[in-house]
């Protein structure tokens, strides 16, 4: 399934994104905790590809990567159990860039095509060292997210605007993942300023962690990412029909507005 | 050795893979560095301070007793007694003077040993910044009484509890800090690692060591300059300095690895912590646990610089044991009064292991010695008790 179409044609229609992050590997059952997500509401799925040295992560997520390691997942076993899922929404993987280098980068685009894997995310992968992994996303047909921070220049973040495919990934909030008791003043001037620069649907991810402030947030995005708030949960013991609940509460609430 | 390229590479190696959060602080701290290092007036005060306040010049010592046992003729340059002791004191100072140049009033850094983080808090001090270290909770243990130098010098020690707790886990955990304070905070990276302009910066601020010892050597040998220079590599900057001022010189470059962390010798190529280099991980990237009795070279990856001059043969990397290193530790305070950190042990366990092997017998060797051993004093009773002498079986 193709990113940006799907994600333009909903946006279109009126409909606020909502992109839920689960760390492949963090709970046995995450398979089935991705498909009642994507029943609940979700327009796309994040997957973690757990890494061991997650640096732009907060606890949540480094303790979702570190179980998943410690249980034996790998990015080939992840990249297998997405090809036989069939979620019925787009996927987009989430890593570090050093297990795209080791694989290589066309050797990595192809497999995320081989599976159905509609994008990649790679927060460590600036604008000017994405280069390569790009173009090789371009040709096997995925789409390379890339991500703008609240300290980006605008100038730049018109360049990494151009150069992202599906949607563009605005960093809500100056830090790592993780909850936050209040939405930072960050995230919606992030979406306001994204939306002058791009057509791309623009989704905020980064501190957003209830459905109160999805709400908010989309007040000017087209969409968000939620992440921590999501594999806090799964961690803690919420089963897929739990975790599906929670992205059902954040659907409702983006759908009211 | 030259500068990287616009594009932050020594050959392939080096390059700039942060978050884009970071991005704008890099480009930021790189303008600066350019400004500074192109500045007479900065070099004259960062001279002035690292003359009067770091100790600078460091000697460099003729090692009689120890070359008559070797059979080569060894210098010491002598990094042990620069103010904090160790050379880390040429590059935080350079760093905070280039962190009060941009407005920034908070230090971070993270610290294997805790050489590195005590002389950032030293330089914090000094210049009356505020101060956090983060350092692994099992370095935290083996180097306790780092961690309370720190807290004497008016720093917040932060043990790091995820990942291996050691040394690349404390810089996932400054990073993870800076991402969230860089507006008002300089993370002071204490090796030639991270992303660009680090690797080249950290250098530049380290080759006050080479550019001495050279001046030095050629003093001592009527003009002569060394066979073989040898230092110990981690991440790798008081080689990078070393080797910065020998480059141009017919003398082998040696770096040398603890066993357990042995980047460029085990390693394969990859990409952590800014910069792309040589990693130890396994085949799908993720990154292995170092293991090392010495903190300081507890750390899987290694400067880029020292990746490439790797691959262009410039220099060459070998690797200690951590057993030769205790012996070459106990050998050098016995027949030099001189106790050396673990971390620098590694270059002097070489030279002892290949002194008339591959070292040919009449040599003139230079090693820094990178560090003091007092921090490691009470860990190397805890491995070898008190029985016996290494001079004995040497």
């Amino acid at each position: 399934m193709e990113l940006e179409p799907h994600l333009r044609q909903a946006r279109d229609r009126g409909r606020k994104l909502l992109i839920p992050y689960v760390t492949a590997g963090a709970t046995p059952d995450w398979p089935d905790a991705v498909r009642a997500i994507a029943d609940a509401g979700a327009d796309a799925i994040e997957i973690g590809i757990p890494f061991s040295d997650p640096m732009m992560d907060g606890p949540v997520i480094q303790q979702a990567s570190l179980v998943a390691l410690q249980a034996g997942t790998t990015p080939s076993g992840v990249l297998d159990t997405l090809a036989s899922m069939e979620p019925g929404v787009p996927l987009v993987v989430m890593t570090y860039y050093n297990i795209v280098f080791r694989a290589s980068e066309r050797r990595f685009a192809g497999r995320l095509a081989e599976v159905g894997v509609s994008g990649a995310i790679l927060p460590d992968l600036q604008l000017d060292e994405a280069g390569s992994w790009c173009e090789a996303a371009d040709a096997a047909g995925v789409a390379s997210v890339l991500l703008v921070a609240p300290s980006t220049p605008d100038e730049r973040a018109m360049a990494i605007c151009s150069r992202s495919r599906g949607f563009v990934y605005g960093v809500g909030v100056m830090g790592i993942t993780g909850e936050r008791a209040s939405l930072a003043t960050s995230a919606r001037q992030a979406a306001t300023r994204l939306r002058r620069f791009t057509d791309l649907p623009v989704c905020i991810g980064v501190g957003v962690s209830t459905p109160g402030q999805a709400a908010q947030v989309c007040a000017d995005a087209d969409g968000v990412i939620v992440g921590s708030a999501l594999v806090h949960r799964m961690l803690d013991g919420a089963t897929p029909q739990d975790a599906a609940d929670f992205v059902g509460a954040i659907r409702k609430a983006l759908d009211s507005l | 050795m030259p500068a990287p390229g616009p594009d932050g590479r020594f050959g392939e190696f080096g390059g700039r893979y942060v978050p884009e959060s970071l991005v704008p602080a890099c480009m930021e701290l790189e303008g600066a560095f350019r400004d500074a290092w192109a500045d007479p007036s900065f070099h004259a005060e960062l001279d002035g301070i690292l003359r009067d306040y770091g100790g600078r010049p460091t000697p460099l010592t003729e090692c009689s007793r120890l070359s008559d046992r070797l059979g080569v003729r060894l210098l010491l340059k002598r990094e042990d007694l620069a103010h904090t002791g160790s050379h880390k004191i040429n590059n935080v100072i350079g760093q905070a003077l280039l962190a009060r140049r941009m407005g920034k009033r908070r230090l971070i850094a993270e610290t294997g040993a805790g050489q590195h983080g005590v002389a950032t808090a030293t330089a914090a001090a000094l210049f009356g910044m505020e101060c956090v270290v983060y350092m692994g909770e099992v370095d935290t243990e083996r180097q306790e009484l780092n961690v309370f130098r720190m807290e004497l010098l008016g720093t917040e020690v932060r043990p790091v509890r995820t990942g291996s707790r050691t040394l690349k886990d404390a810089v996932n955990e400054a990073l993870r800090d800076w991402v969230a304070s860089v507006e008002g905070t300089h993370y002071c990276i204490g090796s030639v690692m991270g992303p660009h302009p680090y690797p080249w910066m950290v250098r530049e601020f380290q080759r006050v060591v080479g550019d001495e010892a050279l001046d030095q050597c050629r003093a001592i040998l009527d003009g002569g300059e060394p066979d073989w220079v040898v230092a110990c590599v981690g991440g790798g900057s008081n080689a990078a300095g070393t080797f910065a001022g020998f480059v141009d010189t017919g003398a082998a470059l040696v770096g040398v690895e603890a066993e357990g962390g042995a980047a460029i010798t085990r390693g394969t190529p990859g990409v952590l912590h800014g910069m792309q280099s040589h990693l130890l991980q396994d085949e799908d990237g993720q990154i292995s646990e170092a293991e090392s009795i010495s903190a300081g070279l507890d750390y899987p990856g290694i400067g880029p610089e020292h990746a490439h001059l790797a691959a262009s043969g410039r220099a060459r990397y070998e690797r200690a044991q951590d057993a030769e290193v205790v012996s070459a530790f106990r050998l050098l305070a016995e027949t030099e009064g001189i106790i050396p950190a673990l971390e620098s042990a590694h270059a002097i366990a070489w030279v002892v292991r290949e002194a008339g092997r591959s070292i040919p017998e009449g040599s003139t060797v230079m090693v820094t010695l990178s560090g003091r051993g007092d921090k490691d004093v009470a860990q190397v009773r805890d491995l070898v008790g008190r029985e016996g002498s290494a001079a004995d079986g040497a």
